[in-house]
């Protein structure tokens, strides 16, 4: 890198707080909230109703477990790995719960704690099998996700049923009475936003660096000494117990039952490839992804109130996608290095005309 | 040992599975090596087969196929409806659901190499697209595969059934394709190293358009056999079968790297007998379904776990052998090397903090 694009990335980074928002706005990550933005305009637009408080946060306690299902998948991704397990821990998770604690609510506080192992436990297999014995995380997770599956349903023989206490339920369906204007804050909405919270502060943490770090480049990163298969593991880690706390959500909302968590993993890499994440690692926001969980289930809504039939909604989700990341990857190529755009911009040959002081055109 | 490719481990561990095969089929009272028997397991050899030949082609150019389940309903609804159990609608319906299959492929491809879209999510949307219409189009089953028809995939030569026969048959000419034509050295140029294969002039997109077509038009010709075999078309035959998920690991199991530009299909097929032999085995001693699951979950791990750590299996030497590369899968970092790279990293470091007042 020259000089004079050194000096270009400094005096873009020191620019006034709204161009940099504006030049955030126009990477794939910035986007995706203007996605959002557009859809939530549609769907006001569709049925003004669901602009009032009350509907407009039961709607985000709704998408609570997808979005944070997203959270977790982010971390795996990032670090240039899959995790196709997430939707068998989910479905496991709800079995567990709805099998172990019963009608008893003194139950509820020990599964829960086992659960939270279980799921941390999954994510370790995963995590310790893809770096230490290099099968690729496409197919270890693969593996997890049919074995898992499998022994859930042999231990319920199939049909699970099974109904947790309501005290258990509640952290999915109830909430916060009596709050001034929303009426009601759902425990989901609570949950996602520390959730959210936690993993801001996560990826400012060394841990997080680290871990972009690692997606974009491990050899690099383990020459610096970073322990790559342990950060690896951990990020594993993350998404099992992410997708364990979209479980106990899922558990209150939807009851207990095998196909609970179907399909849960392949949406939640839509939602976090829609925030502008990239396959392979090293690129994307953690909270585009969560905002492109509301960004898919925003989709859904818009569709059911436009009325298309349900059957197509599949079809008009796959064009999106397609749609949304083809652009987000012809922007991820102009600007190769994400956060520092312009300098890398051969359209915008901000960093020529400016050579610094004392040398030969910046070279 | 080091001699060993990822190729003759996979007919290894087929071979092991032969012989656990044997023991365990033996235990029944039961002859694991009845004509019977053998042919049983080439006949599971042949959907999947035919999947993961393509899978394989899609996979070495650095791509993936997770559309291949809504595929195979679209052709196996087009090919029975059209048939309608006239005979003489064989021809035409048969070519006409691989063309539909065939320009899925095409779409498929063109997202890919065109809107430089990931493999995963271009085929996941583009199976989503196929699925939406699967389900507002068609209730249920439908069509009807006339006797004609239904015979292909009920008789046999011997103990070999004629579909495992045309899988093999597909195979043979995508073998030739990939190891004599131009079209298959680019294939593996293009998922080895896609730029340096452009400045080679190799063009770029051709091979990736070329490999998900043949995958699509494989695909329409599983759901061809499946409607052979059902009498029927089906929406939910392909998506029943998981057989995204399963061609992919069967190939990444016949010691093709996820990542491309390495592997070979005759280990493919070594992956596709596995998983066949497997499902028998389990079939004569009467797991439980769901177990089965469990079972091939902890295969597909250990099996890729086994070599993963060797050199994949490259495409025949073109130019004589040429020298080894050791250690190119793994980093060569001493204590020492990593030292010597952390000085001149803080070196620069301490140069651009120098700067920043500057």
């Amino acid at each position: 890198m020259s000089v004079a694009t050194e000096r270009a990335v400094l005096q873009q980074n020191r620019s006034p707080r709204g161009e940099r928002v504006l030049r955030a706005l126009r990477t794939p990550s910035g986007a995706i909230f203007v996605l959002v933005a557009v859809l939530f305009v549609a769907v006001l637009a569709a049925n003004p109703s669901f602009g009032e408080p009350g509907s407009l946060i039961r709607f985000i306690g709704r998408t609570a477990p997808i979005a944070i299902a997203a959270i977790g998948q982010y971390f795996v991704i990032v670090s240039g790995e899959f995790d196709l397990s997430m939707g068998s821990v989910v479905t496991a998770q709800v079995i567990i719960a709805g099998n172990l604690i019963g009608q008893d609510e003194s139950r509820t506080l020990p599964v829960l704690a086992l659960m939270i192992v279980f799921g941390a436990f999954v994510g370790l297999v995963n995590g310790l099998v893809t770096t230490l014995l290099k099968v690729p995380s496409f197919i270890v997770t693969l593996g997890t996700m049919l074995a898992l599956l499998g022994l859930v349903l042999f231990w319920t023989g199939g049909a699970a049923t099974g109904n947790p206490a309501d005290s258990f339920r509640q952290i999915g369906r109830g909430g916060i009475q009596d709050i001034p204007v929303l009426e009601v804050l759902p425990y989901p909405v609570i949950l996602l936003a520390v959730v959210a919270g936690a993993a801001f502060w996560l990826m400012r943490r060394p841990y997080g660096r680290t871990l972009v770090a690692v997606g974009d480049n491990p050899h690099a990163a383990a020459l610096t000494g970073a322990p790559v298969w342990w950060i690896r593991t951990r990020a594993f880690m993350l998404s099992s117990l992410a997708a364990t706390a979209a479980g106990v959500i899922l558990v209150g909302y939807a009851g207990v039952h095998p196909s609970v968590g179907q399909g849960y993993e392949f949406t939640a890499i839509t939602a976090v490839v829609l925030g502008g994440v990239v396959l392979g690692g090293g690129r994307g926001w953690v909270l585009s992804a969560a905002a492109g969980a509301f960004a898919l289930e925003l989709l859904f809504t818009l569709l059911n109130f436009l009325g298309v039939e349900s059957t197509w909604r599949d079809s008009v989700q796959g064009a999106i996608i397609i749609v949304a990341v083809a652009a987000a990857s012809r922007n991820w190529q102009r600007k190769r290095r994400g956060a520092s755009t312009q300098a890398h911009d051969e359209h915008r040959p901000i960093a020529a005309p400016t050579p610094a002081p004392g040398t030969e055109g910046g070279t | 040992m080091n001699r060993l490719t990822s190729t003759h481990i996979v007919y290894l561990v087929a071979l092991v599975t032969i012989i656990a095969g044997t023991v365990l089929v033996g235990t029944t009272g039961r002859n694991f090596f009845s004509a019977g028997n053998i042919s049983d397991i080439l006949t599971g050899t042949s959907i999947l087969g035919f999947i993961a030949i393509g899978q394989t082609l899609v996979i070495l150019v650095g791509s993936l196929d997770l559309s291949v389940p809504y595929v195979i309903s679209l052709s196996s609804l087009v090919g029975a409806g059209i048939m309608a159990n006239q005979a003489g609608n064989i021809l035409p319906a048969a070519l006409l659901a691989l063309l539909v299959s065939a320009l899925i492929g095409l779409a498929n491809g063109a997202v890919v190499a065109g809107l430089k879209v990931h493999g995963f999510i271009a085929t996941l949307g583009m199976g989503l697209i196929v699925s939406g219409y699967l389900g507002s189009t068609y209730q249920g089953s439908a069509g009807q595969a006339p006797l004609a028809f239904r015979l292909i995939g009920a008789t046999g030569i011997g103990p070999v059934p004629v579909s495992t026969l045309i899988m093999l048959a597909c195979a043979a000419v995508v073998l030739v394709m990939l190891n004599t034509t131009r079209l298959g050295h680019a294939m593996y140029a293009v998922g080895g190293d896609a730029p340096v294969a452009r400045m080679s002039g190799v063009r770029t997109r051709t091979p990736v358009i070329a490999a998900h077509v043949i995958c699509s038009t494989m695909a329409g010709l599983a759901g061809l056999l499946l409607a052979a075999r059902l009498g029927v078309g089906s929406p939910t035959i392909g998506s029943q079968g998981g057989y995204d998920l399963l061609s992919i690991a069967a190939v990444v199991l016949g010691g093709t790297l996820l990542a491309g530009g390495k592997g070979s299909l005759v280990g493919t097929l070594g992956g596709v007998l596995i998983f066949a032999m497997l499902d028998n085995i389990m079939s004569v001693l009467q797991v439980n379904p769901f177990l089965k699951d469990v079972v091939r979950g902890i295969v597909i791990v250990v099996a890729v776990a086994v070599y993963a750590r060797r050199r994949t299996a490259q495409r025949p030497a073109r130019f004589g052998r040429g020298p080894t590369r050791p250690g190119d899968t793994a980093p060569p970092p001493g204590p020492g090397a990593s030292r010597q790279g952390n000085g001149p990293a803080r070196g620069d470091g301490t140069d651009a903090r120098n700067e920043v007042p500057a």
